[in-house]
């Protein structure tokens, strides 16, 4: 889950949300789908007060390798 | 008797003689003139180099644009078209003929820049680069933004702080280039296509601050349009002030009127996308709690007050951790959830007051009727003398009854 992006994860909680609002599920599939949505809003809430990041600079080299550094 | 011309008097040349002497005095009486005129039979030929006409209503002159000079020029000439040639009269003595060497030509009437502008956009647009549906989506929430601009410009400062400001999280990637003079559209478009080879960038932002119509003309060259054209990362593009529009404008699938501007159009704003989040979660807790009170009404009539017990320790836990998440940000709705947490702890009690024990506890007791063991609800159930059994928290007792009222 790391690596899941912000807007996916927005979306799956929206889905999530649909879902219970409709459908008639079971008590511990809502259990479930209860936890997995606090889950994303924390992941969101993460990612939303993530700190700032360094600006990176982007250089090909001679050898047509990338080079990233931190731009001072 | 033949009439013999006497020409003695007059100096004797041979065609070579004369016409080297054209070529000399044409040549230096003008070395340099700006000649005014209309273009006609405009032709490239495969060299480079360009041959045409300058006429006006009653004359016309050869004219010859080599192409090391006419690589210089932005617009292309055109039949019709009024300029001003500056150059030098040639004479090929081979032919007799003489023509204008052309150094640098003119647009008259409007700009060089200009017409080079209108024709490009016009070329670009009928070859389809402006067409909506080459546009790609811009996404709504980037991770990483490719930006290409001077590292040291206006524009770069203004993108690096309004981002920071709005989704602090965004890694910005700089691909520093020359944004004016002459190499400044091709490093732009290798830029771009760099940032393609690359690949891990959601979205690119190109552009510079406000100048000049050549400061900003990188923008509205061709090297550039292609290279956005071809990019398969959207682009957003950010020229100038708003009142300047380039061609990079048109390609680009977005068009932000300033590079502050692109900014805030790459990123959404936090703190409002947060208050999104919010209102999700509290129809989330809704949704949830609703499906609880109802699956409690059912419980209550099975009274069965164990089988609640385990899914609302999770509701709580969840509640105790969205408490500590939400934190600082959002006090209101931690209130909410402190009342959630509450409102679960009064379903619980109301549980527990369910079961008739606790009822007992509390000092009521349950009265039945001796003849049938029957618990007595109405005093109707009753008539004088009938004899009763009290049930208390603790023991019994029992007794007859003397009067119904």
């Amino acid at each position: 889950m790391p690596t899941q992006k912000f807007e996916d994860a927005l979306k799956r909680l929206e889905e999530i949300i649909s879902n219970l609002e409709q459908g008639d599920i079971p008590l511990d599939e809502t259990v479930k789908m209860f936890q997995e949505g606090i889950t994303l809003a924390k992941l969101c809430k993460d990612k939303l007060q993530s700190a700032e990041k360094e600006i990176q600079k982007i250089i090909k080299d001679t050898n047509g390798e990338f080079q990233l550094t931190i731009l001072s | 008797m033949a009439m013999l011309i006497v020409m003695d008097a007059e100096p004797r040349y041979t065609v070579s003689e004369i016409t080297r002497l054209i070529k000399t005095t044409l040549e230096d009486s003008f070395y340099s003139v700006l000649i005014q005129g209309e273009i006609s039979d405009f032709k490239r030929h495969s060299s480079g180099h360009f041959y045409f006409t300058l006429k006006d209503q009653h004359a016309q002159l050869s004219a010859v644009m080599w192409r090391g000079k006419n690589m210089r020029l932005y617009f292309t000439p055109q039949d019709g078209m009024k300029v001003l040639a500056k150059g030098r009269i040639t004479v090929f003595e081979k032919s007799g003929r003489y023509q204008l060497d052309v150094d640098t030509l003119q647009p008259l009437g409007i700009g060089e820049l200009q017409i080079a502008f209108e024709q490009l956009k016009a070329r670009l647009r009928d070859e389809g680069l402006f067409d909506e549906s080459r546009k790609k989506p811009v996404p709504v929430f980037p991770e990483t933004v490719g930006i290409v601009t001077s590292p040291t410009g206006a524009a770069i400062r203004d993108i690096v702080s309004i981002i920071n400001r709005r989704f602090p999280g965004v890694q910005l990637i700089l691909r520093p280039v020359k944004v004016q003079a002459e190499g400044a559209a091709e490093e732009i478009a290798q830029a771009i296509d760099e940032f393609n080879e690359y690949g891990a960038v959601d979205v690119l932002i190109v552009g510079r601050g406000g100048g000049s119509l050549e400061d900003l003309w990188p923008f509205n060259e061709e090297s550039t349009a292609r290279a956005i054209s071809r990019s398969k990362i959207p682009v957003i593009s950010a020229v100038g002030h708003e009142i300047d529009f380039t061609i990079a404008d048109f390609v680009a699938d977005l068009r932000a009127p300033t590079p502050s501007a692109a900014a805030e159009l790459v990123v959404p704003d936090a703190a409002q996308e947060w208050e999104k989040i919010i209102q999700r979660l509290r129809r989330l807790y809704r949704i949830t709690t609703d499906k609880f009170n109802f699956l409690n009404e059912k419980i209550q009539l099975l009274k069965s007050s164990r089988a609640l017990q385990m899914p609302l320790d999770l509701i709580k836990q969840s509640s105790l951790q969205l408490d500590m998440l939400s934190g600082k940000l959002e006090m209101s709705y931690q209130n909410h959830i402190k009342n959630r947490i509450e409102y679960l702890n009064q379903l619980e009690n109301r549980i527990n007051a369910l079961n008739p024990e606790a009822v007992l506890k509390r000092g009521f007791s349950i009265t039945y009727r001796s003849k049938d063991n029957t618990i007595v609800k109405e005093s109707s159930q009753l008539t004088s003398g009938d004899g009763v059994i009290l049930k208390f928290f603790k023991g019994e007792a029992s007794g007859r009854i003397e009067q119904v009222n």
